[in-house]
């Protein structure tokens, strides 16, 4: 690797801790002007004036908030994300298994989902204007208009009720073993495909498309080469950059956007977590989660970067 | 026939006659031997079948719940404390006591004293025996000033806790007659040492231990052997819930097979529901209502004539239709029902009566409309509630405004702080805690700023009576003050609607106590062989 590459992914890696840090601030303040406290989310409606004092005092909320953004960040580094307010129980501990939980689903739409895209997307390509194009176009939009929950509805009507082949509810725990896992995510796995289907499948085709107007590829027409191998050798490799970074943004869709697919199939994943914990204003897990969220993003918008650098011949091959 | 034969089986169901009555009084209303009996045998249900796992979906948990039963508020860790978790006493369908790790709870003649007598030979999870000391500790623990515990606002009229022996004697501050109901708070799970070591440790003398347990996703139990009375209770070999916060998923789920019970099934789908083969819909009447609530203290609701027109104004027999498809009662203006012991039925319904309701309005020379402030959270159908208000107002000539209010912060920033807002009480099991928790003068949570020393007094002197003739009329009078002088117009009674998979489970009992029979369900249902 020369020199120029190294230079610009350690660029990128820089900018994104800097990135990170400046929105662990921004998470920070956020949460500080959330109304209420958590001392009062946490009793909810049965809340006395004598039990909400000592709430508030024993969960340190009377400090003041840069001394608690210190403290915080340096609990952070250190791996420490400290304990939930409302449950008492070890942030770390608990966010590892829904993390693991939302980073398993993630990973088997994705199997399924970025292959599917790309190879639709090539065919529809390869038949670009006639039916089969058309279809695949209409399908994929159509399923990516409806709402994420209007699909899993479907999804859970027609496989669990009608033909209960398989559960309507997700719930995944330990002790499951792997086949039951999988089958277990089946279904939402099925709906986030479909949701995240036709984005990736449209621009891939877009971007090929884009680079089929080149002269190289007239010139590889012209040499007899079959359409299909025109598309594989020439133009697909080219139009790498584009396709690799709508396939990171739906990645990270997958891991940060997936909350209302998990209340559907009550998949115990990292967006329920966040949304009970926002509830209950349990400032400690939100950050906490923030900041995880805020670092798959921006580790995943470098990878696409990085990936658009390497795939690009004119900075891996300098002058 | 049908529908008295119906009354008799639900009342059955609740044990409120026994099964020789039951035969005796079908025959009477002209049922065959072989009807009656088929009916005695649904009724009383058959012997409990041990074994399987008996599976809920409930609505109601987070994974901000802990094991700690102070911190009890939703409806999963409700049901699941009930399961790992023995109590003093509990409530009986018919409003009654029954009593579990007291033997026998007995009262000074001022009902200032009372006595626990602790029964022998119940053990704990852990394998110790539950002793006097462990009582008057988890009371402690829940009594303290500095605690967290949901039961600390019923109990802080206790004096003193002492263990004597096997038995635990408390003194009250001022006499309460009610004081067996009030140990039969949910928060009050019996735990080794009242839970002072490890309050989250989620051992105490139920039917089942705590195998499982990742809040807001899943808990587990698995059947407590030396369960001291095991043939009542803990007939699957192991319990399980997930939590189901989706209504359509919980109702997938109990379709699809993957569990048996859920709870809160939504009225608007109850029709619909009771259409599908192999689930059935339990509901009964309990004692939670849907007030909309008016600061007594506060303009313009200050004015008693203002009041009474808002309440004539409000047509709680489309209210109950709309919004709750009938699941639920009528309710009279004052926090009370039928389901309340010592309850007076002889109270005159209030109507909706759009003349008097203007002539009321034009009495308390109120002009312009009137802000009513409104929420997702408050019920379920509570925005709607509230237009529907908002239409029978207008035909009294009243405005009123609709204020939209986010479900996020509602309890903090609105309820109990808006003079004109919509809420909901669960309700208590006696009239004494539902009046001494809401609207007593010096109630923190007197959501109607309803201030009357008459009323306070009366509730005292009914507390301390123990001549039950004597409390039914106090209380009577405090329900007509009530309905005519205060700040609350109470549409509709709620129902508890659960569902069942009618095949697979037995043993379902109606309980107004509270939702899945009063969160006994899971341990006190079985599954079909």
């Amino acid at each position: 690797m020369s020199s120029p590459i190294v230079k610009l992914v350690a660029q990128r890696i820089a900018l994104g801790i800097l990135l990170l840090l400046a929105v662990s601030v921004l998470i920070f303040a956020g949460t500080q002007i959330l109304p209420g406290d958590v001392a009062q989310a946490i009793l909810g409606q049965s809340a006395t004036p004598e039990s909400l004092a000592n709430l508030r005092e024993q969960l340190g909320l009377n400090q003041p908030a840069y001394i608690r953004y210190f403290h915080w960040l340096g609990g952070v580094l250190t791996g420490d994300l400290g304990t939930a307010m409302s449950s008492g129980q070890d942030i770390a501990t608990s966010i590892k298994e829904r993390l693991w939980n939302t980073l398993f689903l993630a990973f088997w739409a994705a199997i399924v989902a970025i292959p599917l895209a790309i190879t639709l997307g090539l065919i529809a390509v390869r038949y670009r204007d006639g039916w089969v194009d058309k279809l695949i176009s209409g399908v994929a939009l159509a399923s990516t208009s409806f709402p994420e929950f209007f699909i899993g509805y479907l999804l859970v009507f027609y496989f669990a009720v009608q033909h209960q082949w398989f559960p309507a509810i997700s719930t995944v725990y330990d002790g499951m073993s792997f086949g039951e896992r999988l089958q277990a995510i089946a279904l939402p796995a099925a709906a986030l495909t479909l949701v995240v289907l036709a984005h990736m499948m449209r621009m891939t085709r877009a971007a090929i498309l884009n680079v089929m107007q080149s002269a190289y590829v007239e010139t590889a027409e012209l040499k007899g080469l079959s359409a299909s191998a025109v598309i594989r050798k020439h133009a697909f490799p080219n139009a790498i950059a584009p396709i690799i970074n709508v396939v990171m943004l739906n990645l990270a869709y997958l891991v940060v956007g997936v909350v209302v697919v998990e209340v559907i199939f009550v998949y115990p994943g990292m967006g329920q977590y966040l949304v009970d914990h926002v509830t209950k204003r349990d400032v400690p897990v939100v950050q906490a989660v923030g900041l995880i969220f805020a670092a798959v993003y921006i580790t995943l918008n470098i990878v696409a970067d990085i990936a658009a650098i390497v795939a690009n011949p004119r900075l891996r091959h300098p002058k | 026939m049908q529908n008295e034969l119906d009354h008799l089986a639900e009342l059955a169901g609740k044990g409120r006659i026994s099964r020789r009555d039951f035969l005796g009084r079908a025959a009477a209303l002209g049922a065959s031997a072989a009807l009656a009996t088929t009916l005695a045998g649904k009724a009383f249900a058959a012997t409990p079948v041990k074994g399987g796992i008996i599976k809920a979906g409930l609505q109601g948990g987070e994974s901000t719940n802990s094991l700690d039963p102070a911190l009890n508020l939703s409806q999963v860790t409700y049901n699941f404390c009930k399961q790992w978790g023995e109590f003093l006493v509990r409530l009986t369908p018919d409003g009654g006591v029954e009593n579990r790790i007291a033997e026998e709870i007995g009262a000074s003649d001022d009902a200032k004293t009372w006595t626990i007598k602790i029964r022998d030979g119940i053990e704990f999870h852990n394998g110790k025996t539950v002793t006097a000391e462990d009582v008057a500790a988890t009371l402690e623990r829940h009594a303290d000033e500095k605690s967290k515990s949901g039961a600390l606002g019923v109990l802080k009229n206790i004096k003193t806790i002492k263990a004597n022996g096997k038995e635990v004697v408390v003194t009250l501050g001022d006499a309460d007659a009610d004081f067996p109901y009030l140990m039969a708070d949910y928060h009050l799970v019996i735990q080794p040492n009242g839970g002072k070591d490890n309050p989250n440790a989620g051992i105490s003398a139920g039917p089942y231990k705590v195998a499982v347990n990742q809040p807001g996703v899943r808990h587990g139990g698995e059947r407590f052997a030396n369960y001291w009375r095991g043939d009542k209770a803990g007939h699957a070999d192991q319990i399980e819930i997930v939590v189901i916060n989706d209504p359509t998923a919980r109702l997938a789920a109990l379709q699809g097979g993957q569990v048996h019970l859920i709870n809160r099934v939504e009225p608007k789908v109850v029709d619909l529901v009771k259409r599908i083969p192999g689930v059935s819909i339990e509901n009964v009447s309990g004692r939670g209502y849907y007030p909309f609530n008016m600061f007594c203290d506060t303009a313009p609701f200050d004015n008693n004539d203002l009041r009474m027109a808002l309440k004539l104004a409000m047509d709680r027999e489309e209210m109950l239709d709309k919004i709750l498809r009938g699941y639920g009662s009528v309710g009279n203006d004052f926090p009370i029902n039928e389901a309340y012991p010592l309850f007076s039925s002889d109270i005159e319904q209030r109507k909706f009566d759009p003349e008097k309701a203007a002539e009321f309005y034009k009495k308390s020379g109120h002009s312009g409309s009137i802000l009513l402030r409104t929420s997702d959270v408050a019920f379920p159908g509570a925005v709607d509630a509230a237009q529907l208000y908002q239409q029978s107002c207008a035909k009294a000539g009243i405005r009123i405004e609709i204020k939209r209010e986010p479900g996020d912060g509602y309890w903090s920033e609105v309820w109990n702080k808006q003079p004109f807002s919509l809420s909901y009480w669960g309700g208590r099991p006696t009239q004494d805690q539902m009046y001494s928790t809401g609207y007593v003068s010096t109630a923190d949570w007197n959501d109607t700023r309803f201030k009357r020393p008459e009323f306070d007094k009366m509730l005292f002197t009914a507390r301390a009576e123990l001549d039950q003739a004597k409390r039914k009329a106090i209380y009577r009078d405090m329900a007509m003050l009530m309905r005519d002088e205060g700040g609350l117009i109470v549409p509709f009674f709620n129902q508890f609607i659960d569902a069942a998979n009618t095949n697979k489970v037995g043993g379902w009992v109606k309980n107004p106590n509270g939702e899945m029979m009063d969160g006994y369900a899971l341990g006190e249902c079985w599954l079909n062989a």
